[in-house]
């Protein structure tokens, strides 16, 4: 049997677009700087000094006026595409959209669907659909446990085999020590990157928010930031000891970051994520008790916030990961302790950071481009480069644009996101995904040569 | 006043503003008919979706001594049990027009958004262990008629602070009266972070000499299943009031129902330092005083031709209209 391509979806006519004048930003390469960008075939044909490249036939053309940013599109290794059986929240098709309107060019779907996906057929089934349906390329994960029971292992070799990038049982901790091991030691079989949600549940017990100073006063049950810190470092030991690849999911906690810093000098093979939403928000945005603020893990406190954005300014934390979690309007509109945790981030994730923290000088624009991007070589696949010769995947971004989040409405089948009625500057105007035009604002001007 | 969701969003004014018009009624209570006209024709819907006899009954009095009245609408053997979101529920009881609802429910800042979906005035008569405002009033009041202005008075709120709204509306209300505030329990039922509030936090009775009230917590039995205290017998022994560390100064607090021997000793709920039955007393002419402060009283009166919340205006009517304002 050939082994599944890891990301499907994503198919379209190679796009033939030629951006004229744009400032050029990636990383990887190096490079910053004024350029034309010719993409022929879904792929990058040539990168010229500005101005210097005509539109060939059939090739539109976009004008950056040596202003709009393009930059390797985003990779995000943590989205609930919510399909099968939550399409009400989200599927395959609106999801990937919403994915492409925030800049992405991939994502990798978690598992904890009704049913869950823990089982090759359905991994197949839902693959199927999302060569049909995604907008961009999608990979998946797959449960380490069935049915995010805790307990038995899924048939890891068979399901990575058809295509599972990892494991996770996101949305629940794999509490037992003794079952982690297992997948560890299984993984040495199937390969795969075990993705970790931290929670120790004997801690964070029936709590819905951060325990702090604000819980306190609104009398919600608390979760202490050790439900999360103290699994990390748990799961950091087992990692070392199996010589696993794990990878921790949405860090909440300044003590996780430590765990995390401490693991890696140790040379476990760990890396981590961080959400949008814990890099901007604390506690005190519950204070309303608005169920868009509320999520697992919870928003913690400010010293927690601080602590996260220096691990991902540091490299402790790898990439940004949004960990978009869409939930229906009826769902959310009840008491906020009723309410699932969750919020969208796809649309909003790289105009809330370029606001939240590029903007008033706590991240720099590349090192923020380059943790959105990371996500993809994390879990072994190739991170998009803005080279001649590579497929294209490119987000094409204004610096200058001043919106409003959700004053258009959302691509997402849900509007539960955190950060909607903020003021945001920066916003993604095209997105090209391997190769494909995936998304464009109404406003960017194309013009047919 | 358009709403009472919580104390924190009222200041020590409002608060002696309802204490005052608490006192008004209260000399109603004494008359041989008890009852005034003040709210004839408005309807108070009582929404419970708590197991609650002495609020709910509370409130019903103050309505019908109003003489609103009064439609009792319990969560139990309703739409609810067949899974109408809270917003349906409260979307199909405003079709009956209340002028105001009195909610309680288990979850933190549901009157809130229940404010935000119906025309009528909202009365937070408990929501989760957020807060329950009304017993702060009451608690002022009785403290009030008993003591005169608690200006620098010392209150120490004794026992399971995590797990009651009582706690935390009372922390606010005495500190806005003046008061200095200390809560003391076990430390796995004093919620970290509660010092934020302004209150000082102890895990003994060991000063408790130098408080002028004391008010004692219900301690539920189910918190010795969730395993919050070894047993309720140690509880008692660390944290009980009783004949040996009540002072005869101190006057006794309880916001009922009473488990004796296990938060208050019997003979310390029957001295009479404790205000307990005065608590109970004040609950309706303090219910009383604030459906007639939001259906009656300054700014609280609604255009009577409104349906909506959008067409809600504040139109200045009632005798007692602060003209100031």
């Amino acid at each position: 049997m050939t082994p599944a391509e890891p990301l499907i979806g994503g198919a379209g006519d190679p796009a033939n677009i030629l951006l004229r004048d744009v400032r050029a930003l990636d990383p990887r390469e190096g490079l910053d700087t004024r350029r034309d960008i010719s993409v022929r075939g879904g792929r990058i044909a040539e990168l010229a000094e500005p101005g210097t490249l005509a539109a060939a036939d059939g090739q539109e053309t976009i004008d950056g006026g040596g202003r709009l940013l393009a930059m390797p599109a985003f990779f995000d290794p943590h989205v609930h595409l919510r399909t099968p059986g939550q399409e009400h929240k989200e599927d395959l098709e609106s999801g990937t959209r919403a994915a492409a309107a925030g800049g992405y060019a991939g994502v990798i779907a978690m598992p904890n669907t009704a049913p869950v996906l823990d089982s090759a057929p359905l991994l197949g089934a839902v693959r199927e659909a999302a060569a049909r349906q995604a907008r961009i390329p999608v990979g998946f994960l797959a449960a380490i446990t069935r049915g995010l029971e805790g307990e038995q292992l899924t048939e890891m070799a068979e399901l990575a085999a058809h295509g599972a990038l990892g494991f996770t049982d996101d949305g629940k901790p794999v509490a037992s020590a003794g079952t982690l091991r297992k997948a560890l030691q299984y993984q040495r079989l199937c390969g795969g990157v075990l993705a970790l949600h931290e929670e120790d549940p004997t801690l964070s017990r029936a709590g819905a928010m951060h325990e702090g100073a604000v819980s306190a006063a609104l009398g919600i049950a608390g979760i202490p930031t050790v439900a999360e810190s103290t699994m990390v470092a748990r799961d950091a030991m087992l990692a070392g000891y199996e010589d696993g690849r794990v990878h921790f999911m949405h860090l909440s906690a300044a003590g996780s970051v430590l765990a995390v810093a401490e693991a890696k000098r140790r040379g476990v093979r760990a890396s981590a994520e961080v959400s949008p939403h814990h890099l901007l928000l604390t506690d005190d945005d519950v204070r309303t008790l608005d169920t868009r603020m509320k999520m697992h893990p919870p928003l913690t406190g400010e010293s927690d916030r601080q602590a996260l954005l220096e691990g991902l300014r540091d490299g402790t934390i790898d990439c940004v990961a949004t960990d978009h979690a869409p939930h229906a309007r009826d769902e959310k509109e009840v008491p906020f302790e009723q309410a699932p945790m969750g919020t969208t981030g796809l649309e909003t994730a790289f105009a809330a950071l370029y606001t939240g923290l590029v903007m008033p000088g706590r991240l720099g624009l590349a090192v923020l481009v380059e943790r959105m991007t990371a996500g993809a070589a994390l879990f072994g696949l190739p991170a998009a480069r803005m080279a001649a010769q590579e497929p294209a995947s490119i987000a094409l971004a204004d610096l200058d644009a001043r919106w409003v989040a959700g004053e258009h409405g959302w691509e997402s089948r849900s509007e539960s996101c955190c950060f909607a009625g903020r003021a945001l500057q920066g916003r993604v105007l095209a997105t090209l995904a391997a190769g494909v035009l995936a998304h464009r604002d109404r406003t960017l001007e194309m013009v047919e040569a | 006043m358009r709403h009472l969701l919580s104390i924190e969003e009222l200041d020590r004014a409002a608060i002696e503003r309802i204490v005052t018009q608490a006192e008004r009624f209260a000399e109603v209570s004494d008359r041989e008919i008890k009852k005034v006209p003040a709210l004839r024709g408005r309807m108070v819907l009582n929404l419970f979706y708590e197991a609650s006899t002495r609020t709910r009954s509370s409130f019903e009095l103050a309505a019908k001594r109003l003489s609103a009245d009064v439609v009792n609408f319990a969560a139990s053997g309703s739409s609810v049990e067949k899974g109408e979101s809270l917003k349906d529920t409260v979307l199909t009881l405003s079709a009956h027009k209340p002028d105001a609802i009195v909610l309680r429910t288990p979850w933190a800042g549901a009157s809130e958004l229940v404010s935000r979906w119906c025309p009528a005035a909202i009365v937070n008569a408990g929501d989760g262990k957020h807060e329950h405002p009304t017993q702060a009033l009451l608690d002022v009041y009785t403290l009030k008629r008993r003591l005169g202005p608690i200006d620098g008075a010392a209150i120490w709120i004794v026992g399971d602070v995590a797990h009651s709204r009582v706690a935390r509306s009372d922390i606010l209300a005495f500190q806005r009266m003046g008061a200095k505030v200390t809560v003391a329990g076990p430390p796995t039922l004093i919620p970290r972070g509660i010092e934020q509030l302004g209150c000082e936090v102890r895990f003994d009775l060991d000063e408790l000499d130098g408080a002028d009230i004391v008010y004692a917590l219900r301690m539920q039995r189910e918190r010795m299943s969730e395993t919050w205290v070894p047993s309720l017998r140690e509880y008692a022994a660390t944290y009980q009031i009783n004949g040996r560390n009540l002072q005869p100064r101190q006057i006794l607090m309880h916001p009922g129902p009473v488990n004796r021997g296990v938060e208050l000793s019997g003979e310390v709920v029957d001295s009479p330092q404790a205000v307990i039955t005065a608590q109970v007393e004040a609950g309706v002419v303090v219910r009383m005083a604030v459906l007639y402060e939001l259906l009656a009283g300054s700014g609280g009166a609604r255009d009577p031709g409104g349906t909506g919340a959008e067409q809600r205006i504040a139109v200045p009517v009632g005798a007692r209209q602060d003209r100031d304002a």
